[in-house]
């Protein structure tokens, strides 16, 4: 019902029916000793047995999703943590805790178990400096390649110049890109491009009309977000950051991600009257950043600012406003408040409960529309049905969440698997296509838009018959937070993209020590090669539109 | 609806003269063109004006977007251009996707150490003459990430911007204002692109020689384009 799980008493975390005595014994001697997070317990390894434990892991105990890779450095050594858990059972977690000596920061790596975790750790390399051994490919990934220095590091130095190139890249797989008789062609997409939605750069290798290689090159929108947060105290000057992550209007359920892994860590209760009007607006933001989904996807499949993408603006214009008149802003919501939500709703409340039910009873309408204009079309569907496919296994393999993994048949979702806010008390279901194309990562969009109007109107009943003087909007919270030393939470929600987890480790000052964010669109993107490669190269375009990523999410 | 055909095609063969009459009345003359001004110049419809003037009018007039998006603000952006909004009533909302195409640039978000290169590049594309719309907090100051390690602080330090649209991100009306502002200052010939300390492009072998340069003289070839970021000196 509220978002807090209690810890048990003596803090011990909740098993949720994990046994651990049981991994510790299949882990065996590759155990150094046992630590506790609040989500999970967490099993400390040596660094040169990752990638064997792991695969006990994965194989033998079912954890199939390596949700996130967090790096840190701590005084006396670096530590890589793998968070753990499975697809069917969100609620079993488990951590993997790798340190490294601070010499010598060398560990092993983990992409030969976890395909997901090539990109984790080249992060990890990037912003921390860990190596990891038998790493295929371990470059920068957020920074220049010229960049000198690890900036989440504790020793980096913010002032030193730095000095970065613009050059021509080269292609890949020709021996040379002047040579005539090479067979294939290399081709930037992007950074400034019109469907990249924002600035990606793709770097492409053609081979006739079909792609032979494509590699995504992020960081173009890398905004520190995570030193911003590390800069922050936790009551208020971190809750505007999320709103900057996932922009497209999905501020709220970004900023849930943050209040509920402080809650956790703080132990703060939600009045349940707060949770339904969070979960209220966090759908509402859903619908908004569905239907920019939708509108960009088609102006990438008909190549113009047509009639589809103007009805998308026109829906959102909609949310927009609602969202406007709950929380003053358009975009950037800063809404949510540890412990509830800033203000109550506003005043007439008859009024704002009628503009919403009008947009729900309007919503049925406005999406046949959209399947005339969209699903139906043959063009369309000429584009999208049988391109871009990925199968669950290799879905999973990249650590896809949300509609993409949905498409795929992977039946995730945060909100009914791991329940936080008012979900479990609600009625509506879990969206799953087995189309594993384009089409049915879009038709997963639509049918959530579906489920959310659903999800609404239920909140809408529930606050207008809720007694006046019931009516909490936010509990007691400490004007200082600052939770014990070490203590480590990582928790996630369903973001409109997917799993959108926020790992934090306290050190006892009213500042998060490591802040890490585990961003669902990193992932996606993550799996264009598998959708991509072999394709043609309209169908990348195609894929690349249907996976909705948000670069201000993806570099953070 | 009946298989039979339409009148239209039965019927009278006369002209069918509705929509011209609805338009027009039935005087039968055309003063679409003859317009209240048209009146005022009277018999000797000529005007004299400097060419300079028209120019610029008709530059303030008729202005092409670079289509970018960078950051959050993009997506107000793409409000701004759609229904409601519909930055195209002002004369300013045809988005261009080629850089040889745009008058104006809207830079819609934060600009970090990897983008501005390419930034600037995407700008010099651009014919002469151009102007920059900055949009939002990020490109005056670097926004709510001024702090970063990654992030320019304003796109002043790149590219001369002629407009600054404060907000986070501002709303499509404040877009419009902006824009309406900028078409403004160019049709009275008024405008003064600003630039702050601008980092430029230049070869690598032309940089200062010094510990960072040494370091990376191993991977960077002379006569690669490089942007060299005082980081102490930023703003």
């Amino acid at each position: 019902m509220s978002s807090q799980e209690k810890a048990p008493e003596g803090d011990l975390p909740e098993t949720h029916g994990v046994d651990y005595d049981a991994l510790e014994e299949l882990l065996g001697d590759r155990v150094i000793r046992r630590e506790s997070h609040l989500n999970a317990e967490g099993f400390v390894i040596r660094p040169d047995e990752v990638a064997g434990a792991l695969d006990l892991l994965r194989n033998d105990a079912g954890f199939d999703h390596l949700s996130m890779v967090t790096a840190q450095d701590y005084e006396d050594r670096y530590e890589s943590i793998y968070h753990l858990t499975k697809y069917d059972d969100r609620t079993q977690e488990v951590s993997v805790i790798v340190p490294t000596d601070l010499e010598n920061p060398t560990s092993e790596s983990a992409a030969s178990v976890y395909k997901t975790a090539e990109w984790h750790e080249r992060e990890a390399y990037d912003l921390v400096g860990i190596d990891y051994e038998n790493h295929p490919d371990l470059r920068r990934i957020l920074l220049p390649e010229t960049w000198q220095g690890h900036p989440l590091s504790s020793d980096y130095d913010q002032d030193k110049p730095q000095v970065v190139t613009l050059e021509e890249h080269v292609n890949p797989v020709a021996e040379s890109q002047e040579d005539p008789d090479s067979d294939t062609m290399f081709l930037n997409i992007g950074p400034h491009h019109p469907a990249t939605h924002g600035v990606l750069h793709v770097k492409t290798v053609l081979d006739g009309e079909q792609v032979a290689d494509v590699e995504p090159d992020i960081g173009y929108l890398h905004r520190c977000e995570e030193q911003m947060c590390q800069q922050g105290t936790y009551r208020h000057q971190i809750m505007p950051y999320p709103d900057r992550w996932d922009y497209s209007s999905a501020g709220l359920l970004n900023e849930w991600a943050y209040a509920r892994v402080a809650e956790d860590l703080n132990d703060i209760e939600v009045p349940e009257y707060a949770q339904i009007i969070r979960t209220m607006s966090a759908e509402l933001c859903r619908i908004a950043a569905h239907m920019l989904a939708v509108g960009t996807f088609c102006l990438d499949i008909y190549g113009d600012f047509t009639a589809i993408f103007m009805y998308a603006m026109r829906d959102r214009e909609k949310t927009q406003n609602i969202l406007e008149d709950l929380t003053g802003q358009r975009m950037m919501f800063n809404y949510f408040r540890l412990g509830g939500v800033v203000w109550d709703l506003p005043e007439p409340r008859d009024e704002f409960f009628e503009k919403i039910r009008d947009f729900m009873d309007d919503l049925p309408g406005t999406l046949e529309e959209y399947h005339d204009l969209i699903t139906g079309n043959e063009i369309f569907q000429k584009r999208t049905i049988g391109t871009g496919v990925i199968d669950a296994e290799t879905a999973k393999q990249y650590g896809c969440t949300g509609p993409v993994a949905r498409a795929s048949g992977i039946d995730y979702d945060l909100r009914r698997d791991d329940p936080y806010g008012y979900y479990d008390e609600l009625d509506w279901d879990v969206v799953t296509e087995d189309g594993c194309d384009n089409f049915a990562r879009l038709l997963v969009r639509m049918r959530e838009v579906e489920e959310s109007a659903k999800i609404i109107k239920q909140c809408v009943d529930l606050l207008e018959d809720w007694p006046e003087d019931e009516r909490n909007i936010q509990s007691n919270v400490p004007r200082t937070l600052k939770p014990d030393a070490d203590t480590e939470v990582y928790r996630a929600v369903e973001g409109a993209k997917g799993e959108l987890g926020i790992y934090v480790r306290s050190d006892g000052t009213d500042k998060p020590g490591r802040f890490k964010i585990r961003s669902p669109c990193f992932n996606n993107l993550h799996s264009l090669e598998a959708m991509a490669e072999g394709e043609y190269v309209p169908d990348l375009v195609a894929a690349l539109g249907s996976l909705d990523v948000i670069l201000g999410e993806v570099d953070r | 609806m009946s298989n039979e055909p339409r009148d239209a095609i039965t019927g009278s063969k006369e002209p069918q003269t509705k929509t011209r009459e609805a338009r027009i009345g039935t005087g039968g003359v055309d003063n679409r063109f003859n317009s209240k001004l048209r009146e005022a110049f009277g018999s000797t419809p000529f005007i004299l004006t400097k060419f300079d003037k028209f120019m610029n009018w008709v530059r303030g007039s008729s202005m092409f977007m670079l289509q970018f998006g960078i950051a959050c603000c993009s997506i107000e952006m793409m409000h701004t251009y759609a229904v409601k909004h519909d930055l195209d009533r002002f004369g300013s909302g045809v988005p261009r996707a080629s850089p040889r195409q745009a008058d104006v640039m809207i830079v819609p978000g934060t600009i970090v150490s990897k983008f501005a290169p390419r930034m600037k590049r995407v700008y010099d594309q651009m014919p002469e003459p151009k102007f920059v719309v900055g949009m939002g907090s990020c490109t005056i100051s670097g926004g709510p990430f001024q702090e970063g390690y990654n992030v320019i602080k304003g796109a002043e330090e790149v590219i001369p911007v002629d407009i600054h649209v404060p907000g986070c991100p501002p709303r499509p009306e404040a877009l419009i204002y902006g824009v309406v502002k900028l078409q403004e200052s160019i049709a009275n010939g008024e405008t003064s692109p600003v630039t702050v300390k601008p980092y430029e492009l230049e070869q690598f072998g032309d940089l200062q020689r010094d510990e960072l340069v040494e370091k990376l003289s191993e991977d960077i070839d002379e006569e690669t384009l490089v942007m060299r970021y005082n980081w102490a000196d930023s703003p």
